[in-house]
């Protein structure tokens, strides 16, 4: 019977790459494959399968910036088609002094459409600046997906437990220049209820960044990258940190790496 | 025919001789000394058939299933191997006889082999889950089945991905009455592809990067050309209405020449695979696309093809430059080879990353030349399915003129067409079926999208068996339509049918979710036919790619308007945005498999059962083995 030949094994390739997805020391851990393994090929599954992913699709550093600070967003999700679990995680750690912070999301996702993943889950925000730290944790709501135009979109709903509601977007696009150059465009924005002075966040438009990033893919999976991002923030968040004595705005030239697998 | 032509002959002895230099230089270390195609087990020449071992006074194939170390495109590699070789060997039948094969599995996993294209008992037809349960490590399974039929057909292994791994071979059976056709020689062409990746990596990849192996996008400076050639706003308005489609007009083919080394005979070009005539003599060629994921324009330049063979069954000859083989056809065609020089066979994969050949040539060692490449086809709006009003069913000819193709361009009118179905309908029952053999009516698509599985849904529905596909027909050449296929005589038992099974053939490509009507095999009924019953199959493609259709147990006669003479055939191609109908009699008792012939379409779950059951049959027969 067909239904019980797919359930005999998973695919070998899936079983090895559950274990891949919590450790980035594992990224490079396979060797580039010279020749097709002929062994413990399962017999026909034929559904959409599983698979899974880590992608860092920021993974840089500002060598330039005063703090000199490592950014990186992180993507990974394990299970098939339709029914993902996702685990996000944004952020910057500082190389010289202590200002670090992050976003950290653990997900569901479900295939809502062709082309929109819809995602609920967990989201914890950890902050260090100067001798202070914050975190808040809550629930969030977000889709991600393709937009006509071929514009990845990731908007997100955040409700933390001190009920500072915040709205955020990503979006970004690939911009082929030749089959392996691509020029990417990325737009980061936050949008808060209220003020939260802890995390440095006024209300309204908090912060922005807006990134050109240009990857050579060398391989489809090892794409090493130069990219300049603007950052700047406005509004209360803009009087927050100039009454903290920070620089409201900033230019980084980045170096980085895009990589999965 | 000159099978036992000395001719034939001189590869095999050249071979056989370097096999022994071989067995001597393996002992004095100086295997290197010989050529790749030597040690690959592939040889550069035809290759006799199988000879079968008498065994009890029976004719038995013996069949051996291994992994094995070989050189495949000048580099070692390993591969799922029968009886040694890619392809495997040449299995030769003879029609009204009983073939006997036994298949020995030395894998470490199950395997199988399914005959492409025969008509056999379901217990007999090797899709592991199906019809048996497979073939184990270690065992052996022996087929045996009466051969009632003839033609050029090809056998492959319907377990996992095994096919890419190099399990599959041609199989050609002899006809009890002489062919309709003359010809003085003939040799059998089997395309494939091969990668040195595992199969199982490449689908990982394109579950995550559905476009990894496209290295012909378009890019910023295409834009740039394309507003010089089309200007600003003709070229701006295309790139927007296909972006905001979020379809991409390169995507041709899933897997490329990026990872793929293309095979005649299971030789790159590099390796001039070479058949040997004498100038002035008709050869004919039966090809084979055996590939898992690549379709292939196929033509032997400077000389036209008489095309006499599809699906293994003959057509009228029909003269041809160029054709398109789609995974999983067969196609024979006769060249009569003028002069005393080298003829290219030449097979440019559909999507332009690469190409097969070998040569046709007089005498060992001369290599043909190789005809300018062509630049990578892009889809159009007819790929999109937002041709609004274009009718093909009603314009018979305008494919042919349009495309400068075949000989025989206008199929019969065909008095149903145009838009007289209500919007998104499937034949209501009590509507009266449109003549048997007819084109398909165009329409537009229903209400149904399929789900998140599938991400487009064309808007008009048409036959484009008129039409040679993206790329093709586009430099002056004969092209092959299918609207140029015959069959060689009248079928007698042409009946009309009685009702319609209409599948949508339904893909994502973001996710690499492929599926006939949206759901995947694992979670599908199976499609109930009735013993016996005639009935008409009509497939849509909702997808920006095409699809080889094939269905095992019973042959589908492919509706192009040529009414009791429709072809049949095994496996069919369905073009982006195309409406196909064929006509299928019940006649195979059993459980059947119908799936896309993209291997990795197949493989995440564009397959359904198919179960002929009722007057008096169970639709299990399949379970026992056959007698």
């Amino acid at each position: 019977m067909p239904t019980e030949l797919s359930s005999r094994r998973a695919p070998a390739c899936v079983r090895n790459r559950i274990a891949a997805l919590t450790l980035f020391g594992a990224f490079w851990a396979t060797p580039a494959m010279t020749q097709a393994p002929v062994d413990r090929a399962p017999l026909h599954e034929m559904s959409w399968g599983r698979a899974t992913m880590l992608l860092t699709e920021v993974l840089e550093y500002a060598p330039q910036s005063a703090a000199r600070p490592v950014l990186f967003d992180l993507i990974g999700w394990t299970g098939g088609a339709v029914h993902r679990f996702v685990l996000k995680a944004d952020g910057s750690v500082a190389t010289v002094g202590q200002a670090t912070h992050g976003e950290f999301q653990a997900l569901y996702g479900r295939l809502v459409s062709p082309f929109w993943d819809a995602q609920v889950g967990v989201r914890t925000d950890l902050r260090r600046a100067a001798g202070t730290s914050a975190s808040r944790t809550g629930f969030l709501v977000g889709l991600q997906g393709i937009a006509p135009g071929w514009f990845e979109l990731e908007p997100s709903l955040f409700v933390p437990t001190d009920g500072n509601v915040s709205l955020d977007f990503t979006g970004s696009y690939d911009l082929y220049l030749t089959q392996r150059l691509v020029l990417q465009p990325r737009l980061e924005s936050s949008i808060s209820l209220r003020d939260d002075p802890a995390f440095g966040i006024g209300r309204g438009v908090a912060g922005s960044s807006l990134g050109l990033r240009a990857r050579y893919e060398w391989r489809r999976e090892f794409a090493p990258y130069v990219g300049v991002v603007w950052e700047s923030d406005f509004g209360r968040t803009a009087e927050l940190a100039r009454l903290a004595g920070r620089e409201t705005s900033d230019v980084l030239m980045v170096i980085g790496l895009r990589l999965w697998r | 025919m000159s099978l036992n032509d000395p001719l034939d002959r001189r590869p095999l002895s050249r071979r056989t001789m370097l096999q022994s230099l071989g067995a001597v230089g393996l002992i004095a270390g100086a295997d290197r000394l010989l050529p790749d195609w030597a040690r690959s087990g592939a040889v550069a020449g035809p290759r006799p058939a199988l000879v079968p071992r008498t065994i009890n006074g029976e004719s038995v194939h013996e069949l051996d299933v291994a992994t094995t170390r070989l050189r495949i495109d000048g580099r070692a590699t390993t591969a799922t191997t029968i009886n040694g070789t890619v392809p495997g060997p040449l299995i030769r039948l003879r029609e009204g006889s009983e073939a006997v094969l036994r298949v020995r599995n030395h894998l470490e996993q199950d395997t199988s082999i399914h005959w492409h294209g025969l008509l056999v008992p379901s217990g007999m037809d090797g899709v592991p889950g199906l019809s048996f349960p497979g073939i184990a490590p270690g065992e052996m399974f022996e087929y045996r089945f009466a051969v009632g039929q003839a033609g050029t057909y090809w056998y492959h292994s319907h377990s996992g991905l095994q096919e890419q791994l190099g399990h599959y071979g041609p199989l050609v059976i002899d006809p009890a009455d002489p062919y309709p056709h003359a010809f003085d020689r003939e040799f059998t062409v089997v395309l494939s592809d091969w990668t040195f990746e595992s199969p199982y990596r490449i689908l990982d990849r394109l579950k995550k990067q559905p476009d990894y192996f496209n290295f012909q996008r378009r890019t910023v400076g295409d834009f740039f050309r394309d507003v010089a050639q089309e200007g600003f706003m003709p070229t701006l308005r295309d790139r927007m209405m296909w972006s905001s489609m979020r379809m991409n007009p390169t995507d041709i083919t899933d897997v490329t020449g990026a990872t793929y080394s293309f095979l005649l005979n299971g030789l790159a070009a590099e390796d001039n695979w070479t058949g040997i005539f004498r100038p002035g003599e008709r050869v004919l060629l039966r090809i084979i696309n055996a590939a898992a994921g690549s379709y292939f324009d196929v033509r032997v330049p400077g000389v036209p093809m008489t095309v006499v063979g599809v699906s293994g069954q003959y057509v009228e000859p029909v003269e041809t430059e160029e054709f398109r083989i789609a995974i999983a056809e067969t196609y024979d065609v006769i060249v009569q080879l003028p002069d005393d020089r080298p003829y290219t066979i030449f097979a440019e994969a559909m999507d332009r990353s690469g190409f097969a050949a070998g040569t046709l040539a007089t005498q060992a060692g001369q290599r043909g030349e190789l005809p300018s490449r062509r630049r990578r086809p892009t889809l159009s709006m007819m790929d999109m399915g937002m041709s609004m009003g274009m009718d093909h069913a009603g314009m018979p000819g305008m494919g042919g003129g349009a495309m400068g193709t075949g000989t025989r361009r206008a199929p019969p009118g065909d008095e149903h067409a145009g838009h007289d179905m209500p919007a998104g309908a499937v034949t209501p029952p009590t509507k009266p079926l449109r003549a048997p053999g007819t084109l398909p009516e165009a329409s537009t698509h229903g209400r149904d999208r399929h789900g998140v599985g599938n991400a487009m849904t064309p808007m008009n529905l048409q036959s484009r068996l008129a039409e040679p596909g993206a790329g093709l027909g586009e430099d002056g050449r004969r092209v092959l339509v299918y609207t140029d296929l015959r069959a060689l005589s009248a079928r007698a038992d042409f009946r009309a049918p009685l009702r319609e099974v209409e599948l949508h053939l339904t893909g994502n490509m973001e996710r690499f979710m492929w599926a006939i009507d949206g759901v995947p095999f694992r979670d599908a009924a199976p499609i109930e036919f009735t013993f016996g019953e005639r009935l008409r199959l009509t497939l849509v493609n909702d997808t920006m790619m095409n699809h080889p259709m094939h269905l095992h147990g019973m042959w589908m006669e492919l509706e192009n308007g040529h009414g009791d003479r429709c072809p049949r055939v095994h496996t069919v191609n369905v073009k982006p945005s195309e409406k196909v109908s064929l006509l299928v009699t019940a006649d195979a008792p059993g459980r059947w498999a119908f799936h896309c012939h993209v291997l990795l379409h197949m493989e995440v779950g564009m397959f359904r059962e198919v179960r002929v059951s009722g007057a008096g049959h169970t639709g299990h027969e399949g379970d026992h083995r056959a007698d």
